[in-house]
């Protein structure tokens, strides 16, 4: 994921003056180095700073300049936060915050490290959108999307590296604030966004096992939520499982519940977040989600697969 | 790109005049709302009066080159008042301050006329200043950019991360002016905060070029901003008496954000009216 955006911002960038990449103290991956080697005005690094990098990217586009601000999630959400709400969404700036490894995808550093709120807390705040790809072709459709696009501000919450692209085959193109069928299926629903999409294509081979036919939507954009994309799908499926990166306050699964009660659709909805908890394990991406009870397996006997 | 540029000139007895007409007039709003800053906006009179009518550069249309950033929204009365003096916004505007049918806050809101950035919550100013700074330095335009804080914002990490990285980039189109009125909100600085200052020996350790003036003496801003070195963000430690203009106001903390009674009114009108100019 990382590497795509690197890959595209760096092509738009040498078409667009404008487009500028702020960042706090992290090494520029791949393509994003060569963008600073040739526009090296262009890429600001403000050090460990993050309220500066929001800061300053709110004053550029103030003046006509479009700059990216790009940083591990957690230092681009949640330490300048204040400034992420005032500078740039109380002011509308069409600035893209791109946080690196939201969720729990730096699976080693413990808490400090893990934005596992930022898709909840980032939807709480007016004009910000919110963008979760699930793979690096999602990435691509969304970095062109923030690149061009003056509505405002955008948390684009991105992976690491190395995930596959699940949706090269998908029925349906990325488009901006609408839900995007991946993989299609009959009788069950599985909602998920980001790189837990994996999982979601993992469950969906138990649940075919067991004669299910499964079909996957990636919401890639948590804000503005495709309301009724969401409530087209809740009629459609007897059975959505939805599979999310995300603390469970302020989760996607909890406004399909929302959108699901209040449009009286009476149909199955399992939830599968996050906990509400800071889970002091240490291992890979996957052993922190099994730490949060999101391994295949605890989640397939939830759903009584055997 | 040619651009006439209409220079202000420094007058000083009518700044003196228009520095006591804006503050009969922020006395006067104070009169139809609570909720305003009265002190804080006086210790920065001089300082708005002389960026706007002094140091800023207009376009061949009138409309200024120069950018003003009020970083201490809570003294924003004074620009209000400039503002409506200039034309840019109306009487009503002012009449309607703080009303559900005006448009004017306690605190300046981004895109009304004549104001650049939101602010209210201190330490934001200074960041953005320096974004819009950079910017105009990318599109190769002479553009500076002026910012007005409280000293209290200097509390905050994030105006010396905006102090850091301004420096880094050797933005000289960016001249801040910190309105050194020595209160907060609650007491006074320098007896609750003394390993606050020195304030101009920070600034430079910053890699800012930094002098101490006297904030209400227009003519020593104009030759301090005019004669800078360069090279380097400039700040103006601006030494200023909060509330001044009316002598129970000054130096009283409660000022910050009390309104005065009709009698303590009248008695404000009074001082200003027969005040030396």
């Amino acid at each position: 994921m990382r590497n795509r955006f690197a890959d595209v911002f760096y092509e738009l960038g040498k078409a667009d003056q404008r487009l500028c990449v702020v960042v706090a103290d992290i090494s520029p991956a791949g393509s994003i180095a060569k963008f600073r080697s040739e526009f090296p005005r262009r890429f600001i690094n403000t050090g460990v700073s993050e309220q500066i990098m929001i800061g300053m990217a709110a004053g550029m586009a103030q003046r006509g300049l479009k700059p990216f601000a790009y940083t591990i999630a957690t230092f681009a959400l949640y330490r300048p936060f204040e400034m992420v709400r005032d500078d740039l969404c109380y002011q509308n700036l069409p600035v893209t915050v791109v946080g690196i490894g939201g969720g729990v995808t730096y699976s080693t550093l413990g808490a400090t490290h893990h934005a596992q709120e930022d898709v909840a807390i980032a939807s709480a705040v007016p004009n910000l959108s919110v963008i979760a790809p699930c793979d690096p072709s999602e990435v691509e459709a969304a970095t062109r999307w923030c690149a061009v696009q003056e509505q405002g501000p955008v948390y684009l919450r991105l992976g690491k590296a190395g995930e596959p692209d699940f949706s090269k085959e998908a029925p349906e193109p990325w488009v901006f604030g609408k839900l995007r069928q991946v993989r299609p299926g009959r009788d069950v629903c599985i909602l998920s966004y980001g790189p837990i999409m994996k999982r979601a294509f993992a469950l969906a081979e138990r649940l075919e096992a067991a004669n299910k036919s499964t079909a996957i939507f990636s919401v890639h954009t948590l804000k503005p939520l495709d309301r009724e994309g969401l409530i087209r799908t809740l009629r459609t499926y007897a059975h959505v499982i939805v599979i999310e990166e995300c603390a469970p306050n302020g989760s996607l699964a909890m406004r399909v519940k929302e959108l699901a009660w209040n449009a009286d659709i009476n149909c199955r909805i399992d939830a599968f977040t996050l906990k509400d908890a800071f889970i002091h394990c240490y291992g890979s991406h996957d052993d922190i989600l099994d730490a949060h009870g999101l391994g295949v397996s605890e989640m397939a006997a939830r759903l009584g697969l055997q | 790109m040619d651009v006439v540029l209409r220079h202000n000139s420094l007058d000083l007895a009518a700044a003196r005049r228009r520095c006591r007409d804006y503050r009969r007039r922020i006395l006067d709003i104070s009169q139809q709302v609570t909720a305003l800053h009265i002190a804080p906006a006086f210790s920065c009179t001089e300082i708005t009066d002389v960026l706007y009518n002094a140091l800023m550069r207009r376009e061949a249309s009138g409309d200024y080159r120069d950018v003003f950033l009020m970083s201490k929204g809570h003294g924003c009365m004074s620009q209000y008042v400039v503002l409506e003096e200039q034309g840019v916004l109306s009487r009503q505007d002012l009449d309607a301050y703080c009303k559900p049918e005006g448009r004017l806050g306690a605190h300046p809101d981004y895109e009304t006329p004549g104001i650049v950035a939101s602010t209210g919550s201190l330490g934001h100013g200074l960041g953005m200043a320096t974004g819009q700074a950079y910017a105009e330095k990318l599109k190769n335009s002479d553009v500076l950019v002026y910012c007005v804080l409280s000293d209290g914002e200097f509390q905050e990490g994030s105006t010396w991360e905006a102090m850091m990285m301004a420096a880094n980039l050797t933005l000289d189109n960016l001249v801040a002016f910190m309105d050194f009125n020595d209160f907060g909100g609650l007491e006074r600085m320098s007896d609750g905060h003394p390993a606050f200052y020195p304030l101009v020996e920070k600034a430079e350790a910053f890699g800012w070029e930094a002098i101490e003036v006297d904030g209400h003496d227009e003519r020593a801003m104009y030759e301090a901003v005019t004669g800078r070195e360069g090279g380097r963000p400039m700040m103006l430690v601006c030494r200023t008496v909060k509330g001044k203009g009316i002598s129970f106001m000054e130096n009283v903390a409660i000022w910050h954000y009390r309104s005065p009674t009709k009698e303590e009114y009248q008695k404000g009108v009074k001082e200003l009216a027969e005040a030396p100019l």
